[in-house]
């Protein structure tokens, strides 16, 4: 046999990862060879993980190769599974265990203003994303994973999924386009995986197509939990077909815009302004509302410039969007300052809490403030405004009580 | 018993065998560490605790000098770097000084030792202010035997080399303040010292800031300058006498020797003095700066110690915004000067730059001619065995590490594999201050930078108040009065045991490392007693 499994990034730039070299054979036992950065402390560790590996996989005659760049045991993990799976056909998976922190559930109403998008086969950018406080974070199988990295990044993050913690953020992933992006839910429905972005979403069909795969898996699996669904709207067929994309079914949270494939359709390309994609987002933000879900701009791609996204950020608040993507940890905070509730709106939307309480507590029907009558929506607003606002470090949690 | 005290001549043969060891007469010092006594054949006092060894004696004195030897006319110039070292005397066993002003950019450490290879000298004791991976060529003098062993900060490739037991003689780390204070005191007497020089006049009046090689100062020589025997200025820029200012007076010169360049100031500038753009690390630093806010560290006319270090100097980045939120000016930035001081010093967020060396042609340019920005040396800022020094005097210190332990005991020489990597700089000397901070990330790759036990002892816990990393913040519990600051801050105040539970979590918890009994270094502390020592790795 002169097959060779490889897993993984190996360069002296590498760090957090590991280069992974299988090659089965029939005889001569188990040639392990393990070269580590972190080998004097932990070595020892190193090769008990891979004897566990092997030892689940049944392999008893192989040589191995390991250039660790202090790889966390998920990423060992990950790389060595994959490098094997390239050659030995087994439906076994090394699953290491699952934190319990990993295991809460998102409410399908949750906040989405900020979600930081992982290059899906980077381990070193996933382990300290959630200290950053996203509110979720996107494993990306897509067009940050090059296509020969896609087999081995889908290891990666299912054992991320697992493994690491991220600190309360969302958990979620974005899987290739429909049909290719099917086979990936088998690594991820199982992991109590929060939500799936579907990219280049066109229409219901594609929403139908992966709720089928979700639900065979939920069954096989036993997950009780709903998985989110936050179709990617890039192109101009899914802008026509939004409003048909966001009440597809009900697991359907979020619609989100991807502006870059979006302008390449139409054969324009992206601006500052953003004249150009002002139908779009418009439109993507109507049918999410009409809908009653979420609609999330793009990301802002310059991450050098602070300035230039806080505008974006305030103009993407004006025209209706609940949150935006981010790629550079440093965008998350200027996206949560910009679209969260300016102290004028947070003030007016206190007066309006209180009316509305007073009125309960009165037993009155209507509300109002001063001589001017309160609509239900309008109460309703400004209780998410208050929410907001204590979410985003605005406002105290217990606000009423430094009220009069 | 005292560092000065006159080491009695053998009365034995056996005695006489035992001196000449590399080290000997191991005990456990005050922290309890293991440490050797005799080291290169000279006695050495372990460490007693913070404050606890009294000096007693007089300082050094360098031999007198008579007018009558050196030129009435002031021409000190003589032909080359050899004519010099050979007309210094330069033989076996001799103790030769540089400084580091240059840093990586240094050009003459490896000139002197090319020709004392081939004047056939044997055994020196190098003793720079700090080395550099530019002097890695050094290594192959230190194979052959014309270097017995380095005494000062040993960096990259030169700590590699001797953690690896390849050196001949024992290495002995000091600090900043630790090298001034061994001078002064005697315990290093210096045969030779050789000061590059950008700037100096025919007599050896030199300084730093002038001259198309300038790097700022010329502090760290400034006690080479003052007790060596014999003091050659070498310089790229002869001006006519006077040179001004005269940062090391040429009254202390013996030879002034000319060359096409002395040094690369560009190369000054390493990776350490960038403000960093690892997001997380702009995280820890933020939350430095947050917690130095909540302490009510940050105020009117407070002070500060900018290290190098991205995190270090961003944590700055921080305070100029707290202070022109607030109106408020700071007193003095201790630096290590780059241009992100210098541009707070020219805003007016700050009255003075009390600067030990220039990281920046920024910090030069500030330097020459900003007299609010003043040149420092060891003896004003960090000398141990001195009337005071202002590094006490500093509000708060950031400084790194790469080990913390639960005690908050820190080591900022060797790596957890053993290997000996950095140097001490003037990191000992800063512990001193009122609020000593290290901000440090809870894991480097997969190891966790906070252990049960340092791999190196270089900092006793009682210094260090704060850790902070990008998970919490921890803070010493001998210091209640920054827990009650914080406590309803909003700052995620945790325990030290709970951030290394936290770090062995996600890391696993590391192997005990396996080093060799044999000992390669010894980690001197501020007041020249011998604080650990660090064991050969086994390789």
């Amino acid at each position: 046999m002169d097959k060779i499994g490889t897993a993984g990034n190996r360069g002296k730039d590498v760090r957090s990862d590991c280069y992974v070299e299988f090659i089965p054979d029939n005889s001569g036992g188990r040639k392990i060879d393990i070269k580590s950065k972190v080998d004097a402390l932990f070595g020892k560790s190193i090769r008990n993980l891979t004897e566990q590996i092997l030892d689940l996989f049944e392999i008893d005659h192989a040589s191995l190769l390991i250039e660790d760049a202090g790889a966390l045991d998920f990423v060992l993990a990950a790389r060595i599974e994959a490098a094997i799976k390239k050659i030995v056909q087994s439906d076994k998976e090394f699953l290491l265990p699952m934190l319990e922190q990993n295991k809460f559930i998102k409410a399908k109403d949750a906040f989405r203003f900020s979600r930081l998008y992982l290059p899906g086969n980077s381990p070193k950018l996933m382990l300290n994303a959630g200290i950053h406080k996203p509110n979720g974070i996107i494993l990306d199988l897509e067009d940050s994973v090059a296509p020969a990295k896609k087999f081995e990044a889908r290891f990666l993050i299912r054992n991320a999924l697992r493994s690491l913690d991220f600190y309360g953020a969302e958990r979620m992933v974005r899987i290739n386009q429909i049909p290719k992006g099917l086979d990936e839910f088998r690594f991820l429905v199982p992991q109590h995986v929060d939500l799936i972005l579907i990219p280049k979403c066109e229409s219901a069909e594609d929403i139908h197509q992966v709720n089928e795969v979700i639900n065979i898996l939920r069954k096989e699996h036993q997950v009780d939990k709903q998985i989110w669904l936050m179709p990617i709207i890039e192109s101009a067929k899914g802008v026509i077909k939004s409003y048909e994309i966001a009440t597809a079914a009900d697991n359907v949270v979020s619609l989100a815009i991807g502006l870059e494939d979006y302008t390449a359709d139409l054969g324009t390309r992206r601006t500052n302004e953003g004249t150009e994609s002002f139908f779009a987002r418009s439109m993507v933000v109507n049918a999410a509302r009409a809908a009653g879900i979420q609609p999330i701009d793009s990301v802002f791609s310059d991450v050098s410039d602070m300035e230039a996204l806080a505008t974006n950020v305030k103009t993407s608040k004006l025209l209706g969007f609940d949150g935006m993507g981010c790629i550079h940890p440093r965008q998350i905070k200027v996206i949560h300052d910009n679209f969260a509730p300016e102290d004028a709106e947070i003030e007016k939307a206190k007066k309006i809490v209180l009316a509305f309480q007073e009125a309960e507590a009165k037993g009155l029907g209507v509300v109002s403030l001063g001589s001017k009558m309160i609509d239900p929506p309008v109460v309703k607003r400004a209780q998410k405004t208050i929410t907001m606002a204590i979410n985003t470090g605005k406002l105290d949690e217990n606000w009423m009580s430094g009220e009069g | 018993m005292t560092i000065n005290d006159k080491w009695p001549a053998p009365s034995n043969k056996k005695e006489k065998q035992d001196r000449m060891k590399k080290y000997d007469k191991i005990v456990k010092n005050a922290a309890g560490r293991e440490v050797p006594t005799i080291i290169n054949s000279e006695e050495h006092i372990p460490f007693m605790g913070v404050g606890k060894f009294k000096p007693t004696g007089r300082r050094y004195g360098p031999k007198l000098s008579s007018c009558a030897d050196y030129p009435d006319d002031g021409n000190k110039v003589v032909k080359d770097l050899r004519d010099a070292l050979i007309k210094a005397g330069l033989k076996d066993g001799m103790t030769i000084s540089t400084h580091h002003h240059f840093r990586n950019g240094d050009l003459i450490a490896k000139q002197i030792f090319d020709i004392a290879h081939e004047l056939g000298v044997k055994d020196l004791r190098w003793y720079p202010s700090a080395s550099f991976p530019c002097q890695e060529g050094l290594i192959e003098y230190l194979e052959d035997g014309t270097i017995n062993r380095i005494e000062g900060s040993m960096n990259g490739p030169l700590g590699r080399f001797t953690s690896e037991g390849k050196m001949k003689g024992m290495a002995i780390l000091r600090s900043h303040g630790g090298r001034y204070q061994a001078i002064q005191d005697g315990e290093v007497q210096i045969d030779i010292a050789i000061i590059a020089a950008p700037t100096s006049d025919p007599f050896g009046n030199a300084n730093g800031v002038e001259g198309d090689t300038a790097c700022g100062l010329l502090g760290f020589a400034l006690a080479d300058s003052q007790y060596a025997d014999k003091v050659i200025v070498v310089t790229d820029n002869l001006v006519p006498f006077p040179c001004i200012p005269w940062q090391i007076h040429g009254n202390y010169v013996d030879f002034v020797v000319k060359v096409d360049k002395v040094g690369l100031p560009e190369r000054i500038i390493s990776g350490t003095t960038q403000i960093t753009k690892s997001p997380d690390r702009l995280l820890i630093a933020e939350m430095t700066a947050q917690f130095c806010e909540k302490a009510g560290i940050v105020k009117d006319g407070f002070s500060y110690q900018a290290g190098a270090g991205g995190t270090a100097l961003s944590i700055g980045i921080y305070f100029s915004e707290m202070l022109r939120k607030n109106k408020w000016k700071a007193r003095f930035i201790r630096a290590g000067s780059n241009k992100y001081p210098v541009q707070m010093l020219e805003e007016g967020l700050v009255d003075y730059i009390l600067d030990g060396q220039t990281f920046d042609l920024e910090g030069v340019r500030s330097m020459r001619e900003n007299p609010n920005h003043v040149n420092t040396s060891p003896f004003t800022s960090y000398n141990y065995h001195g009337k005071g020094n202002f590094a006490s005097q500093v509000d708060v210190v950031i400084l790194g590490a790469t080990e913390v332990d639960v005690n908050f005991n820190a080591n900022v020489v060797t790596h957890s594999d053993g290997y000996m990597l950095h140097g001490i700089g003037g990191w000992q000397n800063c512990l001193f201050s009122k609020c000593t901070i290290l901000p440090i990330p809870l894991f480097r790759d997969r190891i966790p930078v906070i252990r049960d036990e340092v791999t190196t002892l270089c900092g006793p816990g009682e210094l260090i108040d704060v850790i902070v990393s990008e998970r919490g913040i921890a803070i010493n519990p001998l210091r209640q009065d920054l827990i009650d600051k914080t406590k309803n801050s909003g700052l995620p105040i945790k325990t030290i045991e709970d951030l290394k539970d936290e770090a062995e979590a996600i890391c696993g918890k590391p192997e005990k490392i396996v080093l060799s009994d044999e000992f390669v270094a010894a980690i001197k502390w501020v007041d020249g007693t011998v604080i650990d020592a660090v064991r050969k790795v086994n390789s």
